[in-house]
Parts: C-alpha cells; sequence; structure tokens
C-alpha cells in the first residue's frame, strides 16, 4: 500500500508521465514527488520517503539524499508557514538587514526562530529575483508559495497577522 | 580484438608508451611515478572532484593551416602548457604530451589542495586506525603545510563515531569527501544504500537502509577509503597496521575461493598470544580482483572462539571426557581396523585437498569407503566440463553468454554475482533461470521462470529448441518452456564463449545432479568445453566441494542408512545430526562414530570420540575453487598443541596400518601423482605470481587502496580430461504440487546460522532468526498474518519458523531458508499451523 | 533601440494571453521551421545570427546547437530558468509577461536539434511562474502549436516544467543535468559536455531562458536584422537587470554595447540620496568590483569591453554600489552567498568558499588584521584555476578585486582591531 500513490493518483501519472518510462527516467520523479509528499505536512516523512523510493524505483537513501541537498525540501517540521526574506547583496543594498530585524522585533521572534503559535517561520534566504522589488519575500506554506515585494514593515505584518489567522 | 594506437608521452622527464585513451595517472603509475588522487580509483571512472592530483600539462603545438607540428629553433616540437593545472585522474594521453608533477607551480597546487583539506581534517593521527596506512598522512608529511592557518574554533565539528550500520562506522569530520565509497557501492556493487547529503563543506555521507549500510561488500569501503573516516566494527582501535603480520589465506565460506590477507598481532591480553586482527583482500584479478565479501571479512571469530575443542574426548559410561591424543588415537586406530571394509570416512567441502585425500587412502587402506557430506551433487560432471584454464570472468564480454540456473548467486556466492554483473555490464548477454526473482536478474538480458522441480527440464528444454536447428541429438520428451526458453536458446546458440553456473536453489542430491547432467549436455551440444572461458561452474555450499569430487568424492544418498549399515564411521568437518535432527537416533546408535571438529556440535555429543581440528587461519592446505582453480593457503596463528585435519588422520592411519603422508608437501605431491586432474600442479607452480593491474601495494596507498598485493600465488587451473563425455540424458520426473498444497523449497542466504557465522557477535543483527517465505495470496487462503509464528513438520522433526509474506515467492510455494535451524534438504510438502 | 524584441508586453499589454500573442506574430515562426525550414538551416540561421548564450557564458547560441551528437538518440533541450545569481531578475519577467515567445523559441531549438521533448528547469520559488507556464503549454497544445504532427508533418515537440528546490547550483549546466535526473545537483566532469552527453546520456542542449526568447525574431526577422542591433561581436538586443544603490532598479532591455552611463545615469535616474558611486558589479555577486570611474561608466556593455576593466558583463546584472557601502561588508554579503551555494563536490570551492566567509565575517566586522586580509587574498589565489565549475572560481572574484583596487576600505576597517 503506497500512500503516495493512493492519495494522488492522478497526480503521480502525471508526474511520471513527464519523464522517460525507463529506470533513468523514473528517478526524476523524485523532485516534483518530493513536493507532493510535503504538501500535507509541510515536511516529509519517513513513511513518504519510503513511498517515493518504491515509485521511482531507487533506495530509500538515494530519495533522503535529496531532501538534505536543497534547500526547499524539509524533513522536519517547523511553522506551517515559512517567511523567508531575502537579504542577499542587492536586495541589502535597499536595506532588507533593516528590514528584517525591525519585522523580527516586531514579532517578538530572532530570526530562524518560529512565532510562539507554531504558525510562522522567519528566515533570511538568498536571491530570489525580486532584487528591483526590495525590500521582499517569499511565503512557503501548504498552499505552495508566494513572493510579496515592495514591502514594508507594516505591510509585511498584515500579511503575516493573515496568515497566522488563517 | 583490435589493438588500440600506442600513444608516447614523457612524464616528469620519463618517457611511457601507453594505449590510447589510457589517463595520466595510470601512465604514471605504469613507470613507477605515482601521483597522488583521492577520488580516484583505478577500478573507477574518474569524477575530478577531489582536485589533488593537479599536474602541468603541455600539448605539441600544431599549425591550424598546415596541421603540421610547430617546432623550436632546436627542431624540438613546441609545446603549449596550458594556463591552469589539469587533473591527471580524468585527462587522457595524447602523442607528445608533456606532463610535470615536480614543477613548483605544480607541487605548489598539491600543496594548496592539501592545506584545504587539512583545515576541517581533524588532527586524530594519535587515534585513528588509517594511521600508519593513510594517504593522506603520507601526503602531508611529503607536501603539506607544517601549521595551519585555520582559525581551529571556526572548524566545522561533526559526528565522530557514527554507526552507518553496526558494521562500518564513520568519522564525518576525517571525511575528505572524496566519494569514493559512495561511487563503490553505486557503480560496482550496485547497492547505493550510503550517499552524500548536505551541501557544501556540511557535505556528509549517511545511511538510511534498514539494517544501516546494508550490502553483503560494505566492508571494501574502508579499504578504499584514503583516510580514517570509515572503519570496521571489528577493527576499531584494535591495532597498529605497523604492529601487524600479515599471512595469505584463502577464504573457507564459498567455491568463490577469495584470496584473503590475514592481519595478525602478539598481545599480551591474549598471554602472549597471536590474535587474529583483521582479514584483508589479496589481489587476485582472476579470482576476486580487490574485493571480498563482507562474510569472508567478518565471520572468522570462529575460529578464536573460546567454544573450540582443545583436547580429544572420548565416551566412557554415556559421558564424554577429556583424554590425551595418543590415547584417543590408538583407541580409534583399533577401532577402525576392526571395522575394515565397515568402515565410512564422512567429509564436507570445508576440508582441504590435502584433508580429503588423505582421508580417502584412510578408507581405501582399509576397504571402507569415502563420501561426500553435501546436499548437492554433479562434481563429476564439472570434472569433466569444468571451465578451461586460463578462464577469467573479468574477459567475459560481448559475445559471451552466461546462463545461471537455479542459484541465488548474490547470497550463494557474492563476488561472483559481482563478477557477473560486471560482465553483463560490459556487454555480456546474461541469461538467469530461476523460480523466483533474485537479486541478479536486474542486470540480465533475458529471465526464464520455471517452476520448483524444473530446473533440469528447462535447461534440457533449450537443448530441444536448438536441436530442431542443428542436428544435435534429441533429449526424450522435455518439450517446456516457451518464449523465454527459445529466446535464451537462440542467444546459447550464437554465443562465442559460454559459462554456465548452478546451484543448490530448491533443489537437493538427486535434483542437481540431474540438472548438472542437463548442463552439461548443453555446454557439450553446442561446443562449449575445453575452452578457455567455457564451461560448467557449480555454485558449491563450501569452500572445497569441487575439490572433494575431483579426488573422487561421491555423496551418499541415504545417511540414516549408513550410519545404520557401517561399523564405523569417521565423521571430519560434518554436523550431520545438527542439519537434520532425523539422523540423531541413527548416529546415536550407530556403531563407532569419530568426529573431528571445531565445535562439540550435535553429531559430535553422539559421538564416541572427538577430535579437535584446526581452522584455516591455524594450517597450511589448499582449497579448489568452484572454478577448479587450486589456490594455497598459510597458517597465520601457529598452535603446536593442536593437529589440523591431514596430520591426525595421518597419525590414525600409522596406527592402522595404513600408509598415508603426514607432511602437507608430500600429501600434495600423492595426491597430484593420483588424481590426474591434479597432474602436473606442484607447490612452487601454485606460488607463482605474475604483475597485476592495477597496481595495489602497500608503498603506494593512494591508489587501489589498503587491499594486499599478492605475492604469494594466483593459483592454477586443474586440468580437464582429454576427451569430452558423451551426452547422458538425466531421469527427470516433474513435481505434480496437489492443489492447496504448499511445497517447501529450500533456498540460501548469506547470513545463517551456520556455526562460523553465528559465532561472531558482530554478525548477530544480520542473522534472521528461522523465518518461512510466502505468497501473500497463500498467505491469505491460509489465514496467516505476515509476521506470524508457524509449525509444521519436516520430516519427524517439528519446526517453528516466523512467517514472512513477498510477492516474490512463487505461488504455492514455501521458501525456507537453510541453516536456519529448520532441517530442509530437498523440496517438501509441508502443511503450515500457527504455533 | 526603441522596439522591445524580449520584454515585449511592456508595449503590448495582455500578451500573456495566447489570443493576444496570436495576434502579434505569436507562432509565426515556429510554423515556419516546421513547415519550410530543414533543422541545419534554423541552426544556421541562429550561428549567423551571432545569438550568444544571456546565461552569463556568452558561447555562441548556434554553434551550440550545431554540436548536437547526431549518432546519438533521442536528442533533449533544456530550457535553464533557474535564475538565482543575486541580481538577476529578467528571465523571471520575459516568463510572466513574455511566456509564449520564450516557449516557441524553446520549441524551435527543439526542432533544430531534433529533439521530441523539451524541459523547462525553473528554481523552486518560480513555483507559480512554473505553474503559469503549463496552462500556457496545455494552451499551446489545445491550439496545436505543440504535441504530435505539428502542422500536419510527423515533428512532435513536447515541453515539460521541472521545479529546482532552492539550489543555485543547479543553474550550471552540467549540475542542472544530474538535478534533472534525480540526483544531487552537482556539476559533472567536463569533457564531455551536454551536446555530447547530457540527460540519460543522451545529447542535450542547454539554453538560458532569454537566449531562447530571441529565437522566434531571428527566425521572423532574419539573421541580418539581428546583427544590425547591439555590436558586432555581441549583437542582439540584452535584458540588464538593474539593482542596488539605484533609483530606478527593473529591467531594461537595450542593445549590447549601451553604456553603462547610459544605463546607471539614464534609464536608472542614478544614485539616490545625493550619494556618488562607488563601484559597480556588471554580473551579478560572480562578479569582480570595477571601479566606478568615468572611464568604466564610458565603457560599453558587451562581452568585449567589459574584460578591459577586469570584469565580465556575464548575464548583465548590474549591481550599483555607492559610496555609503564597506567593500568588506561587500564581499561578506557575496562570500556568505557562494559558501551558502557551494555544492561541496570540489576540494578547493568546499574548503575555500567556508574559510573565505570566516575570514570575511571577521574582517568585515573588525575582528581582524591586515594578516587575515592578506590571508583572505592567498585562499582566494589558492583556489584559482583548481574548481571543478564557475562557481568557486567566480566566488574569489569580488574578494580579490574588492582587496585590490579598495585597499583602503580595508586598511580602515582592520585599524580598529586590537589582534
Amino acid at each position: 500500500m503506497n500512500a503516495l500513490l493512493e492519495k494522488y493518483p492522478d497526480e503521480v501519472q502525471s508526474i511520471l508521465a513527464k519523464y522517460p518510462s525507463d529506470q533513468a527516467g523514473k528517478r526524476s520523479a523524485v523532485m516534483p514527488l518530493m513536493y507532493l509528499a510535503q504538501r500535507e505536512k509541510g515536511h516529509v516523512t519517513k513513511e513518504a520517503i519510503g513511498q517515493i523510493a518504491e515509485i521511482c524505483d531507487i533506495t530509500v537513501t538515494e530519495v533522503a539524499s535529496i531532501i538534505g541537498f536543497y534547500s526547499l525540501y524539509y524533513d522536519e517540521p517547523s511553522g506551517k508557514y515559512h517567511v523567508q526574506v531575502c537579504t542577499d547583496l542587492p536586495c541589502a543594498l535597499r536595506g532588507a538587514e533593516a528590514f528584517l530585524e525591525n519585522l523580527c522585533v516586531n514579532l517578538g521572534i530572532k530570526v530562524g526562530e518560529t512565532t510562539s503559535d507554531g504558525k510562522v517561520k522567519v528566515e533570511a534566504v538568498m536571491c530570489l529575483a525580486g532584487c528591483d522589488k526590495a525590500p521582499m519575500f517569499q511565503v512557503q506554506g501548504p498552499e505552495g508559495l508566494e513572493y510579496h515585494e515592495n514591502q514594508t514593515v507594516e505591510s509585511a505584518l498584515e500579511v503575516i497577522n493573515m496568515l497566522r489567522q488563517g | 580484438m583490435p589493438m588500440k594506437n600506442m600513444v608516447s608521452l614523457t612524464i616528469d622527464g620519463k618517457q611511457v608508451t601507453v594505449p590510447e585513451g589510457t589517463l595520466i595517472v595510470n601512465a604514471a603509475k605504469q613507470i613507477g611515478i605515482d601521483i597522488p588522487v583521492f577520488c580516484y580509483h583505478p577500478k573507477m571512472e574518474p569524477v575530478g572532484m577531489c582536485r589533488q592530483c593537479l599536474v602541468e600539462v603541455g600539448r605539441p603545438v600544431i599549425d591550424r593551416a598546415t596541421g603540421q607540428a610547430v617546432l623550436e629553433a632546436d627542431g624540438s616540437p613546441k609545446i603549449q602548457f596550458g594556463s591552469k593545472l589539469e587533473t591527471a585522474c580524468s585527462t587522457p594521453v595524447s602523442d607528445g604530451m608533456v606532463v610535470i608533477g615536480t614543477s613548483p607551480k605544480a607541487v605548489a597546487g598539491r600543496k594548496d589542495i592539501l592545506e584545504f583539506l587539512l583545515t576541517s581534517h581533524p588532527l586524530d593521527c594519535p587515534i585513528c586506525d588509517k594511521g600508519g596506512e593513510c594517504p593522506l598522512q603520507n601526503l602531508t608529511m611529503r607536501h603539506g603545510p607544517g601549521q595551519s592557518r585555520f582559525v581551529y574554533d571556526e572548524k566545522m565539528h561533526l559526528a565522530k563515531k557514527l554507526p552507518l550500520g553496526e558494521l562500518i562506522y564513520l568519522d564525518r569530520e576525517r571525511c575528505i569527501q572524496c566519494g569514493r565509497c559512495v561511487r563503490f557501492q553505486d557503480i560496482i556493487v550496485n547497492d547505493p544504500v550510503i550517499a552524500f547529503t548536505n551541501r557544501g563543506r556540511g557535505m556528509e555521507i549517511f545511511s538510511c537502509s534498514e539494517p544501516g549500510f546494508d550490502s553483503y561488500f560494505s566492508g571494501n569501503t574502508t579499504d578504499i577509503c584514503p583516510v580514517g573516516a570509515l572503519t570496521t566494527a571489528d577493527f576499531r582501535f584494535e591495532a597498529r597496521p605497523w604492529e601487524l603480520c600479515t599471512t595469505a589465506s584463502i577464504c573457507p565460506h564459498c567455491p568463490v575461493g577469495c584470496n584473503l590477507s590475514v592481519n595478525l598481532r602478539r598481545e599480551a591480553r591474549a598471554n602472549g598470544e597471536v590474535v587474529i586482527k583483521r582479514i584483508m583482500p589479496r589481489q587476485n584479478e582472476s579470482v576476486n580482483e580487490i574485493w571480498i565479501c563482507d562474510k569472508g571479512r567478518f565471520a572468522y571469530h570462529y575460529t578464536q572462539s573460546k567454544e573450540r575443542l582443545t583436547q580429544p574426548l572420548v565416551r566412557r559410561d554415556g559421558e564424554l571426557v577429556a583424554i590425551g591424543w595418543d590415547e584417543a588415537l590408538s583407541y580409534v586406530a583399533e577401532n577402525f581396523v576392526h571395522a575394515g571394509k565397515n568402515f565410512l570416512a564422512l567429509a564436507s567441502g570445508r576440508l582441504s585437498n590435502e584433508d580429503l585425500f588423505n582421508l580417502s587412502e584412510l578408507a581405501n587402506g582399509l576397504g571402507g569407503k569415502s563420501a561426500l557430506y553435501t546436499h548437492m551433487a554433479g562434481g563429476d560432471l564439472v570434472a569433466q566440463v569444468g571451465v578451461g584454464k586460463a578462464t577469467n570472468l573479468s574477459d567475459l564480454g560481448k559475445g559471451s553468454v552466461i546462463l545461471v540456473v537455479a542459484s541465488d548467486l548474490k547470497e550463494e556466492a557474492p563476488i561472483w554475482w559481482l563478477r557477473v554483473k560486471q560482465a553483463a555490464e560490459r556487454g555480456a548477454t546474461l541469461i538467469v533461470a530461476n523460480p523466483r526473482h533474485t537479486k541478479l536478474e536486474r542486470y540480465a538480458n533475458q529471465v526464464v521462470r520455471y517452476p520448483y522441480g524444473s530446473e533440469a527440464t528447462i535447461v534440457l528444454a533449450m537443448i530441444n529448441t536448438m536441436s530442431a536447428k542443428q542436428n544435435f541429438p534429441k533429449a526424450p520428451k522435455f518439450q517446456q518452456g516457451g518464449e523465454a526458453v527459445k529466446t535464451a536458446a537462440e542467444a546459447i546458440s550464437a554465443a562465442e564463449n559460454l559459462i554456465v553456473f548452478y546451484g543448490s536453489e530448491g533443489i537437493g542430491l538427486e535434483a542437481s545432479q540431474a540438472l548438472a547432467q542437463a548442463c552439461a549436455n548443453l555446454l557439450l551440444a553446442t561446443d562449449h568445453v575445453h575452452k578457455v572461458n567455457n564451461g560448467l561452474i557449480a555454485v558449491w555450499p563450501r569452500a572445497n566441494d569441487q575439490g572433494a569430487w575431483e579426488i573422487g568424492y561421491r555423496p551418499l544418498s541415504n545417511l540414516k542408512e549408513a550410519f545404520q549399515q557401517y561399523e564405523a564411521v569417521y565423521v571430519a568437518g560434518a554436523n550431520p545430526a545438527g542439519d537434520d535432527p532425523s539422523l540423531v537416533e541413527a548416529i546415536r546408535n550407530a556403531g563407532f562414530v569419530v568426529v573431528q571438529d571445531l565445535f562439540l556440535t550435535e553429531t559430535a555429543n553422539l559421538a564416541d570420540v572427538v577430535l579437535p581440528a584446526q581452522p584455516f587461519t591455524e594450517r597450511e592446505g589448499t582449497f579448489t575453487t568452484g572454478e577448479r582453480r587450486v589456490q594455497r593457503f598459510y597458517p597465520g596463528v601457529v598452535r603446536p598443541e593442536y593437529k589440523p585435519d591431514y596430520a591426525i588422520t595421518a597419525a590414525i592411519s600409522k596406527l592402522a596400518g595404513v600408509n598415508v603422508e603426514a607432511a602437507p608437501l608430500r600429501i600434495f605431491n600423492h595426491l597430484t601423482a593420483k588424481v590426474p586432474a591434479f597432474n602436473g600442479i606442484n607447490y612452487r607452480l601454485l606460488a607463482q605470481v605474475s604483475e597485476q593491474w592495477p597496481i595495489i601495494g602497500r608503498s603506494d596507498l593512494y591508489y587501489g587502496g589498503t587491499s594486499y598485493a599478492n605475492a604469494q600465488g594466483l593459483g592454477v587451473h586443474l586440468s580437464l580430461p582429454a576427451q569430452t563425455p558423451s551426452l547422458a540424458w538425466p531421469q527427470v520426473s516433474e513435481l505434480n504440487l496437489p492443489e492447496s498444497m504448499l511445497l517447501a523449497v529450500p533456498v540460501t542466504i548469506l547470513y545463517d546460522r551456520g556455526r562460523t557465522v553465528i559465532s561472531n557477535g558482530l554478525l548477530h543483527q544480520r542473522i534472521p532468526s528461522p523465518y518461512i517465505e510466502l505468497h501473500p495470496t497463500d498467505a491469505q487462503r491460509l489465514g496467516f498474518n505476515d509476521g506470524a509464528q508457524l509449525q509444521f513438520t519436516m520430516g519427524d522433526v517439528l519446526a517453528k519458523a516466523k512467517l514472512h509474506v513477498s510477492d516474490q515467492v512463487p505461488s504455492g510455494v514455501a521458501l525456507v531458508p537453510r541453516s536456519l535451524g529448520i532441517p530442509i534438504n530437498s523440496p517438501t510438502i509441508i502443511e503450515l499451523t500457527v504455533v | 533601440m526603441a522596439e522591445h524584441i524580449l520584454l515585449r508586453h511592456r508595449a503590448i499589454p495582455g500578451l500573456d494571453q495566447i489570443d493576444t500573442y496570436r495576434q502579434n506574430e505569436g507562432f509565426v515562426a515556429l510554423r515556419k521551421v516546421v513547415t519550410s525550414m530543414d533543422p541545419d538551416d534554423v541552426t544556421n540561421e541562429v550561428k549567423v545570427s551571432g545569438l550568444r548564450g544571456r546565461g552569463g557564458a556568452g558561447f555562441p547560441t548556434g554553434m551550440k546547437w550545431s554540436f548536437i551528437d547526431g549518432h546519438n538518440w533521442p536528442h533533449y533541450v533544456i530550457a535553464n530558468a533557474d535564475e538565482s545569481e543575486p541580481g538577476t531578475f529578467k528571465d523571471r519577467e520575459i516568463m510572466e509577461g513574455n511566456p509564449y515567445q520564450f516557449l516557441e523559441g524553446v520549441a524551435i531549438c527543439a526542432y533544430a536539434v531534433k529533439a521530441n521533448d523539451a524541459y523547462i528547469y525553473l528554481r523552486g520559488e518560480f513555483w507559480p511562474i512554473a505553474h503559469k507556464l503549463d496552462q500556457c503549454i496545455a494552451e499551446m497544445e489545445t491550439a496545436g502549436f505543440l504535441g504530435e504532427k505539428l502542422f500536419g508533418s510527423n515533428i512532435s515537440i513536447h515541453l515539460h516544467t521541472h521545479l529546482g528546490a532552492g539550489a543555485y547550483i543547479c543553474g550550471e549546466e552540467s549540475a542542472l543535468l544530474d538535478s534533472i535526473e534525480g540526483k544531487l545537483g552537482q556539476p559533472r566532469l567536463r569533457p564531455p559536455f551536454p551536446p555530447a552527453v547530457g540527460i540519460y546520456g543522451k545529447p542535450t542542449i542547454v539554453n538560458n531562458v532569454e537566449t531562447l526568447t530571441n529565437v522566434p525574431f531571428i527566425i521572423n526577422r532574419g539573421a541580418t536584422w539581428y546583427k544590425s542591433i547591439g555590436t558586432e561581436k555581441s549583437p542582439g538586443p540584452k535584458i540588464f537587470s538593474l539593482s542596488g544603490c539605484i533609483n530606478r532598479p527593473g529591467n531594461y532591455e537595450l542593445p549590447l554595447g549601451t553604456t553603462f552611463r547610459e544605463l546607471i545615469m539614464d534609464h536608472g535616474r542614478g544614485i539616490p540620496g545625493g550619494r556618488k558611486i562607488k563601484a559597480i558589479m556588471a554580473a551579478g555577486a560572480s562578479s569582480a568590483l570595477i571601479v566606478a570611474n568615468d572611464e568604466a561608466l564610458n565603457t560599453p556593455m558587451d562581452y568585449e569591453s567589459v574584460p578591459k576593466l577586469g570584469a565580465q558583463l556575464g548575464s548583465a546584472s548590474i549591481i550599483v554600489v555607492d559610496d555609503s557601502v564597506s567593500i568588506p561588508w561587500l564581499i561578506n554579503k557575496t562570500v556568505h552567498f557562494f559558501e551558502h551555494e557551494s555544492c561541496g563536490k570540489c576540494t578547493p570551492c568546499r574548503e575555500g568558499t567556508y574559510w573565505m566567509m570566516h575570514l570575511t565575517e571577521r574582517i568585515s566586522h573588525g575582528e581582524a588584521t591586515m594578516k587575515d586580509v592578506e590571508l583572505l587574498n592567498d585562499v582566494a589565489n589558492q583556489m584559482k584555476g583548481k574548481c571543478l565549475c564557475a562557481l568557486g572560481e567566480f566566488s574569489i572574484e569580488a574578494v580579490l578585486s574588492g582587496i585590490e583596487r579598495f585597499p583602503s576600505d580595508f586598511t580602515s576597517v582592520t585599524a580598529k582591531s586590537n589582534a
């Protein structure tokens, strides 16, 4: 019984259909399947790793190795929403570092921590290709990924409060 | 094979000519120049990631317009050096190339990379197992900075004693991310159960298989790891390499005959005794290359077990009591003489050629009989159509066909599994015939399924298909198989070379003899006999079964009867009562039973006399591999208070008035004179070595790892008889299984409860409790859940086993692993009930 | 240059809808190549046009297409949409505003190199853009511009999106190949190059989004027309992503050869807050720091001229640095980026970026001496020429140029420490 296959049969099939059906092609599905597995809980569980391994016909170790390598896959739970603020060079030249600091002060947490209700984790990340609209951040959550650009601390807090209420 | 073009180049001023396509690092090696490498290994394709092998590379300048070489004023070719250093491991040679590894620029490059590696590497040398055989250490002494410019507090701290599984430990601080281990597991043995994860400086090795590092070949990664990152639980903190003595040996566990080096040290805590510290591979490119499986590497502790027999025992008033050798031997000889032609020697393939020869000489001298204790037959046919001299599985590729029938090769002979897999990857056509899926099928071009009981039939069907086209004498009434058989037959007909492996998957004596005959017929009918890289190989259960068959041993069809019939039975290296409890009464009530063994086995416990023998590590001898290669092993631990099997037999013989040699050299010479296959072989020939590639050696550790070079002998193939045998058609009966009955069939697993494995605490986690496997449909039909405790009668014995459900089991079949405590020798109908 | 070739949505609203696109020369080029041109002729046209890769390497595109190995099948095309270089946001605007022209370019490339399948590898953060592209692809299939038997021919071309998951290194073409194969996105040893051995061991062409977006116009208007834009060796329009200390950050489509001054002072409206320009990073974080003097500002932005300033044009991600910025602080930022993104495969980059990061941390926080600056210079030089891929090689550019060209920034920050 492969829970991933049972829960999302159509999606799994359309993912597999993108790549060649041989051994090498099946392995390509590991990245989109990882996103699928992460949808429910915001991270990939040990069981899901086994299910992905079965679908792609590779070992559990090969699947798990991907999680550590890529920044957007998580193997541990950490807040329902990730508010990821870019503080890379071009954004930093436009005040992103101060923006992040103020935002965190307002939320009562440090960078990298989660709000007390466990809903929002605030992180500093590398360039998100929004350099002309700094300060900006992205929100990674169960529904997917959303950009919020040309932000002030006030507008950012509004977005975060909506997330915490929803 | 077409000759490759040769290319000439200069490396550090020395000229060398090598085939086109040779990598600079390998060309250098051939003229004694060791370019330091970490990620490169001569058995794997280059990846160019560690950057340690940087050299300056210059190439002759060619005028683009004329295509001519541009010359200097003095007429020598103008050489253009690249602005960047290049990696010697990934650059193929070209004509006129100039490689410099000794210039200030190249040396600085090496030093730079070393400095980078050392910024993260902990100063563990005083406590690191690799110290003394560590390439990083050696290179640092030669090139490296004496002081670190890296602030200690900024060093990354990582896990230092992380078990990847309980057999192999990882020290993440020592790891230099060379990737050799990961690539070995992925590319060479295709068990990708370890991998890199994370990025950048945090990149680390991990395993999440269950059990951890779940691979029969995991120990090899510790040989090729260039630092002390990967160590075995067996050898961790056990000894310093420079304290070790080494002896050449041969693995006693299976018919591959991997060449070993046994490392020894005299220890105070062992009261001044010499102790085995670890088993390492010894290079023999025709047998095991530079690898050994984990069973061979770790399952040696039984030789040093405290439970070993130390003194002869004799039964007095129903109890076994210790006595002296002289008394024991006299008593035994007396009884053997009395038995005369009612004497039986029952020996297994655990014994060496010398041991077996002496036993058979004793039996002959008394007018009695010698027999082979085994569940698998056909060795007489292998003696006639075995592989020809100079056969080397590494030479098989396109144009060769390998047929593996009735054998789960990865469980029965892991290194053969590896070599067959590699042959398939080189283009050989691999046909796997088995009733169920095994781990060899992944590499097979063709898979042939047949029901248990139809092993010989399926091979005979292949012959039938061919005889339709090619006028071979038709086999009587064997018409099974369908498309798969036709395709296989076609491939075999077209094959330049054909090697057939047959095993004992699901079969016992009779069926394996029939199968061997069928395979022999296949080889004969297609003229793939008496040629190099052609012939029949048996996947025996024990190391020297082939030797036994060659010397003339044959199995008995009814052991119970034998114990009842013979007045004296001399059992050596075998435990019939342990393997089959239904023999207990027969042995108990038998006339005079002598058991010669290492441990007080179930059979020994029923014997009249028990004689302690010696394991392979304490004595010398020769084994004959399944490929009919004779190889010699030497004593490592010398224990004068013990006697090896051949010596015990010689002593008994002397007292019994039978002329039998006591010295191994003399025994072997008599053997080679008497047994035609061995004619012309002597110890000197067995000791011959020739240069092997890749060059492995203790003086250069960078390159191939810490496996040992082979200075003690590569072994010699037995001869084949001048005449090829004629076709003989075996009697085959189909197993007609009534509906809703279960057929229990024996299968082999690598880690079983055999004495040599279970005596080792290290492997305990990998040894299963007795279990039985059923298909889910059968389990459901019978009302059993996965994991249920079941029982069934096997012969007269009540066996208990845990149920594993697997959809790879054919329906109507129950798989029963051998040597787990459930006595099964051939397919038997059983009835299962819940405990 | 008045007309937008690439950022056409700025002049044509709704261009991201298929009907609007069709009304504006949409798919004309694709139909032309499939129905009336030989694949090799398509490659030749692109070769003659002089189009060079817009992802940063500037390799002649037509030449790359011609390298595809005709003995090994099938062929693949991969559009590199892993835009992760700090200061780069041009591919994003193309895919958001003018997606069909990009997709048409991918399809034409597939036709030219005889591939039936093309993958668009997007960075994981472009998740909504990938969804948009999936919709566009579906609409193109419905309208008969993708799929089987295009325009009544035997040609079939399928496009698929594939999301990365937050690793800059996957934008490096050989690492991208391993990533799509489901492995760690680490660069491969080259040779062999992707046109010989790509994904699944098959010949593959990897091109940047902007590069492929040029292709429909080259086909429609011809190579000669294309060469009339830009300079002789760097023809065509380029999207310059302008960011940093600038009044008007954003993407600007201008001919190659436009000067820094024109971009920064005219289009970008100069430096805010009355500050003075100090340095220019022309290739995002992978840049050497250009001293922003008159000579630099007057230099044309093309692949031949910028190297005269001791830097590369790269992806034309122009980050402007003003005189309030401390160079030690700046290189600490770039080194942090590379340390975070280093894949770890090769020794010099894995150990070197980690080492440099610790040094730049201390230096930028005033906890270091000039000896540490010298050591930083050493470490960077030690990495040079030894790395497996460009990430390691470029990670040292800002460091080495920063120390060499702005020495006073370093002496002032180290003079404060007692060590």
